[in-house]
């Protein structure tokens, strides 16, 4: 566990302040209550000024589950620090609960001793009942919570008060509390409430009404956490001592969009995005669907078979060919992605998994498409398969995502994450002269051409339509190498097969070392890969600062795998991979490189917990035996 | 326009591939490939600039006996692999080949989709009512009753009729053409290919191996006068050796009816291709052999703006109001800060 240690006190006026070196706060409601805005509020205005921050948000599948019901709590989740975060906290110091279900749904994560504010208005008999508390025991009026601090706020009283006068009905009126809510962690944690103003005002800049409302709401409750004599102390966190340059805050499927877009742009290429609407990757068509002004054209197909087609029809025609899904899509696009295998066109996939199997839990994230994504294909139908580590990481890899796809002329699966997709950092915006030039080139009429003639690389001609001279068919039956021509000749099959795989392979030269935090060899390393670098990266910190022998590296690149992995691999005497699915990446390392590594799974839906990788390290390094 | 850039003219046998044609002899696939190229001659296609594109199935061939650009794909997908190469670049002109049973079984939904999107595509389903490349099974299109291997006591699958599907989705271009009549086959593939917007053709072709015959009613010497009508914009519906029957609405049904006798021409239905709604030409589509003789020709033919016209528009008028998007622009979404 990761508790925020205190450094300073001073007084200010009659409250104490106590300085932290991060905090973690959770907003919890109805998924009508505006829980993911205030969150958004309170990360943007902490990266503002100056502090890191990571996110995680938690919403149901359902758009409205009935009001007060278990199922319809959705949770935001913010740790801001003075120092670089990687993860979003393994349990929260203060938890906002809007009502008895988002209390029972999300105290288990709050820590001992830690700050409860609730929205004591909701605690009525009919909303514990359906919360599943006994209705004739209110637990606020129990000792059950007598292990925090507790704050009884009557949130729905005070909220229509301070909404008096602004003509809004009641009901509208309520849709503030969660800015009266996020006013009082405002004044809690020493944050201004300037950048929620103003964005108050242009998002409501044509509803007077609502923008005076909501803004009298914020200050209501950042005046009432002021004169209220319940909170003795109040807590800040200094600014983090980041990269200097301009910075915003970024989701991993923002970055992503921005990544395919930029990566189209430095080529001079159209950018083509064939999707079918999809949890958690929907944000990616939506972004890219804003974005028409940079020769973005999006396509929402009529299925995901559909989507992925478009695609391989897009880049025949010569554009940057992307298409986004998550696990259930990208079991439907399995035989189209065998076709771009077989047509050797450069194209992006990206998955952004979530839990499974089937529909699964469509809003929880997991790891467990990488079996799929390497594999998940009839026949021998090698591709590159690449996983991002952060939010930001999404921006690097959608641009190594085409990098890769057009120098080698292979489809690449792009493997990202619900947490990644939803999760949001600060993001240093990057110095356009450096990002990489991708250097397409296509053949010209004149040109010597042969449709699978291959370069050093392995990789054939892009030739395009609408080039005289160079009309050839491509499809989905075998091959003659060189010619192109359909060929059933047995050693001329066995040739391509290796020859796909092979060209893969060489991907792996063109990739970085895996670098490994810590010794570069020694008792244990931990080996991860994908959106839990950061619970990993810290837990490793966290016993090298105990002062036990662990290093940690982290692949994002799983096919091929950098070109030291055994070397790196054979340097250690254990090997712990953890994962959130039952053992994927620890199957292919056991299998490709024959290491007694050990797996740590866990499929809840959740990203791991610093704490839960820390002790498993400990266990490992205490006993000696596998766990 | 340069002296070396100046329309060169080709003809039919210039479009013809290196290929060997692999379909079985005496199929119905070579005449409608013969008709195409000369098509493809007679419109002054630009070889670079056409592409065909077909699924699975013994039609889907077709791209590898034309030498423009061409992709063979996979089962029941072309459209979507076309309408990719259509949004990417719409300068070409793209051809869907497909057959019954990739074009309505296994890729039923993308029909459908291309052809309400109206984009600018000319799709020929060649529809023989049998799987003819995995021998002989029963297709979407096969008549209730049909034994085949997979149906040795008869089909009991209801058919589907390609053109009241496509009228269904709002083609704004629907015909039908027989295998056999190459003359009035190539009359309707060069007005699908001069429609901007989905062109959708149902072309009746004899598979000679597995349903033989099939469509012997429409193309036999004895019969075909009294089974097939051959529409004409703007005139009535007249049919027969003698020319002597027509069809006449009674209610909102079709009845065959003899001139003469008090009946003259201007009591028959007149066709109109270009109605707005597609009522008429969804009610020609529902007359079957043997109640009533079937309508070849152009049934449907009517503007609309296409999809990727209209995607391109927007991309236009995005740039115009916003500027063409900078790298720079698309980093700053206006919430960044300076840390120093």
């Amino acid at each position: 566990m990761v508790v925020a240690t205190k450094r300073t006190g001073t007084q200010e006026g009659s409250k104490r302040i106590i300085e932290l070196d991060d905090i973690t706060v959770r907003f919890c409601g109805d998924s009508g209550d505006g829980m993911q805005l205030a969150g958004t509020q309170l990360t943007n205005t902490s990266a503002i000024f100056g502090n890191d921050v990571s996110t995680l948000p938690d919403f149901p599948a359902e758009i409205r589950a009935p009001a007060g019901s278990l199922a319809g709590v959705s949770g935001f989740q913010i740790r801001f620090g003075s120092h670089k975060l990687r993860t979003p906290g393994d349990m929260v110091n203060a938890l906002i609960a809007m009502n008895p279900a988002a209390l029972k749904t999300n105290l288990e994560d709050l820590e001992p001793g830690g700050i409860l504010v609730v929205n004591e208005d909701a605690f009525t008999k009919n909303n514990l009942g359906k919360a599943g508390y006994d209705q004739d025991q209110n637990p606020l009026d129990s000792d059950s919570l007598s292990g925090y601090l507790l704050y009884r706020v009557p949130m729905d009283k005070l909220n229509a008060k301070a909404c008096e006068g602004t003509g809004l009905s009641g009901r509208a009126a309520g849709r503030c509390k969660n800015f009266f809510a996020l006013g009082l962690v405002y004044w809690l944690y020493g944050r201004s409430m300037e950048p929620t103003l103003g964005w108050i005002k242009d998002k409501f800049a044509s509803k007077p009404a609502v923008a005076e409302a909501n803004a009298k709401a914020i200050k209501a409750g950042y005046y009432f956490g002021e004169t209220a004599e319940m909170f003795p102390v109040r807590y800040a966190v200094a600014p983090a001592k980041l990269t200097p340059g301009r910075y915003r805050r970024i989701s991993g499927n923002e970055a992503l969009a921005i990544g395919l877009v930029t990566a189209a742009r430095l080529a001079g290429k159209t950018l083509f995005y064939g999707s079918y609407p999809i949890t958690p990757a929907s944000d990616v068509l939506h972004e890219l669907a804003r974005l028409k002004n940079f020769d973005v054209r999006t396509f929402q197909a009529e299925d995901e078979i559909a989507a992925m087609t478009s695609v391989v029809g897009a880049s025949f025609a010569g554009a940057f060919a992307v298409t986004g899904t998550s696990g259930p899509g990208l079991a439907l696009k399995t035989e189209a992605i065998g076709l771009a295998v077989m047509t050797e066109l450069p194209m992006v996939i990206l998955n952004v998994q979530r839990g499974g199997p089937s529909t699964g839990l469509p809003t929880r994230t997991e790891q467990a498409d990488l079996n799929m994504a390497c594999m998940g294909r009839n026949s021998e139908a090698p591709l590159c398969v690449i996983a991002p580590a952060t939010p930001a990481d999404c921006f690097d890899m959608a641009l190594e995502a085409f990098r890769i796809a057009t120098e080698f002329m292979t489809p690449v699966i792009l493997l990202s994450d619900g947490y990644l997709a939803n999760g949001a950092e600060p993001w240093r915006l990057p110095d356009i002269s450096k990002l990489p030039r991708l250097c397409i080139k296509h053949p010209k009429t004149g040109d010597e051409y042969q449709p699978y003639s291959r370069d050093k690389k392995l990789a054939r001609p892009w030739a395009l339509p609408g080039t005289k001279g160079l009309e050839h068919r491509l499809g989905g039956l075998e091959k003659r190498d060189g010619s192109g021509e359909v060929c059933y000749d047995a050693l001329n099959h066995d040739h391509m097969c290796r020859t796909r795989r092979k060209k893969i392979d060489g991907i792996a030269e063109t990739i970085p070392n895996l670098s490994v935090t810590g010794d570069d060899h020694g008792d244990l390393l931990v080996l991860g890969w994908g959106s839990t670098y950061g619970a990993i990266t810290l837990a490793v910190e966290q016993c090298l600062k105990e002062g036990l022998k662990v290093s940690g590296a982290h692949l994002r690149y799983l096919d091929p795998m950098p070109s030291n992995t055994a070397h790196v691999l054979q340097s250690f005497k254990r090997i712990l991979i953890p994962e959130l699915n039952l053992g994927q990446l620890l199957h292919r390392i056991r299998a490709s490189y024959l290491v007694d590594a050990v797996g740590l799974h866990k499929v809840q839906g959740k990203p791991f917990a610093v704490s839960e990788i820390q002790s498993e390290i400990e266990k490992l390094l205490s006993n000696g035996t596998t766990a | 326009m340069t002296a070396e850039s100046a329309t060169i003219t080709l003809n039919a046998k210039d479009y013809g591939s290196d290929q060997d044609v692999r379909w079985c002899p005496g199929c119905g696939d070579y005449s409608i490939l013969a008709q195409v190229k000369k098509v493809l001659a007679s419109i002054g296609a630009k070889r670079e600039n056409t592409v065909f594109v077909s699924g699975i199935g013994c039609s889907s061939r077709f791209p590898y006996y034309i030498n423009t650009y061409g992709f063979h794909s996979i089962h029941g997908r072309a459209p979507g692999i076309a309408t990719g190469i259509k949004l990417a670049n719409p300068e070409l002109q793209v051809w869907v080949v497909t057959g019954d049973g990739d074009g309505l079984s296994i890729g039923g939904n993308h029909l459908l989709h291309t052809i309400r999107r109206n984009i600018d595509l000319n799709i020929l389903l060649f529809n023989n009512r049998i799987y003819g490349l995995t021998k002989g099974q029963y297709s979407p299109t096969s008549p209730q009753g049909k034994k085949t291997k997979s149906t040795p006591m008869g089909s009991v699958d209801f058919p589907l009729h390609p053109l009241s599907v496509a009228l269904g989705a709002e083609a704004t271009f629907v015909a039908r053409a027989l295998d056999v009549n190459t003359k009035h086959l190539a009359y309707v593939l060069e007005r699908a290919a001069r429609h901007k917007g989905t062109s959708f053709v149902e072309i009746y072709q004899n598979c000679n191996i597995f349903n033989d015959l099939a469509f012997e009613y429409a193309t036999g010497k004895d019969t075909k006068d009294d089974t097939t009508l051959y529409l004409e914009h703007a005139r009535p519906l007249v049919f027969g050796k003698q020319r002597d029957k027509g069809i006449r609405l009674n209610g909102m049904d079709p009845e065959i009816v003899t001139l003469g006798d008090g009946i003259t021409e201007d009591d028959l239905l007149f066709h109109d291709e270009r109605q707005a709604e597609p009522s008429l030409a969804y009610l020609l589509s529902r007359m079957h052999y043997p109640a009533y003789p079937e309508p070849m020709g152009v049934f449907r033919c009517v503007e609309r703006p296409t999809y990727e016209d209209q995607v391109m528009d927007q991309i236009r008028t995005a740039t115009s109001r916003q500027g063409e998007g900078t790298i720079e622009n698309l980093f700053d979404n206006g919430e960044t800060w300076l840390i120093n």
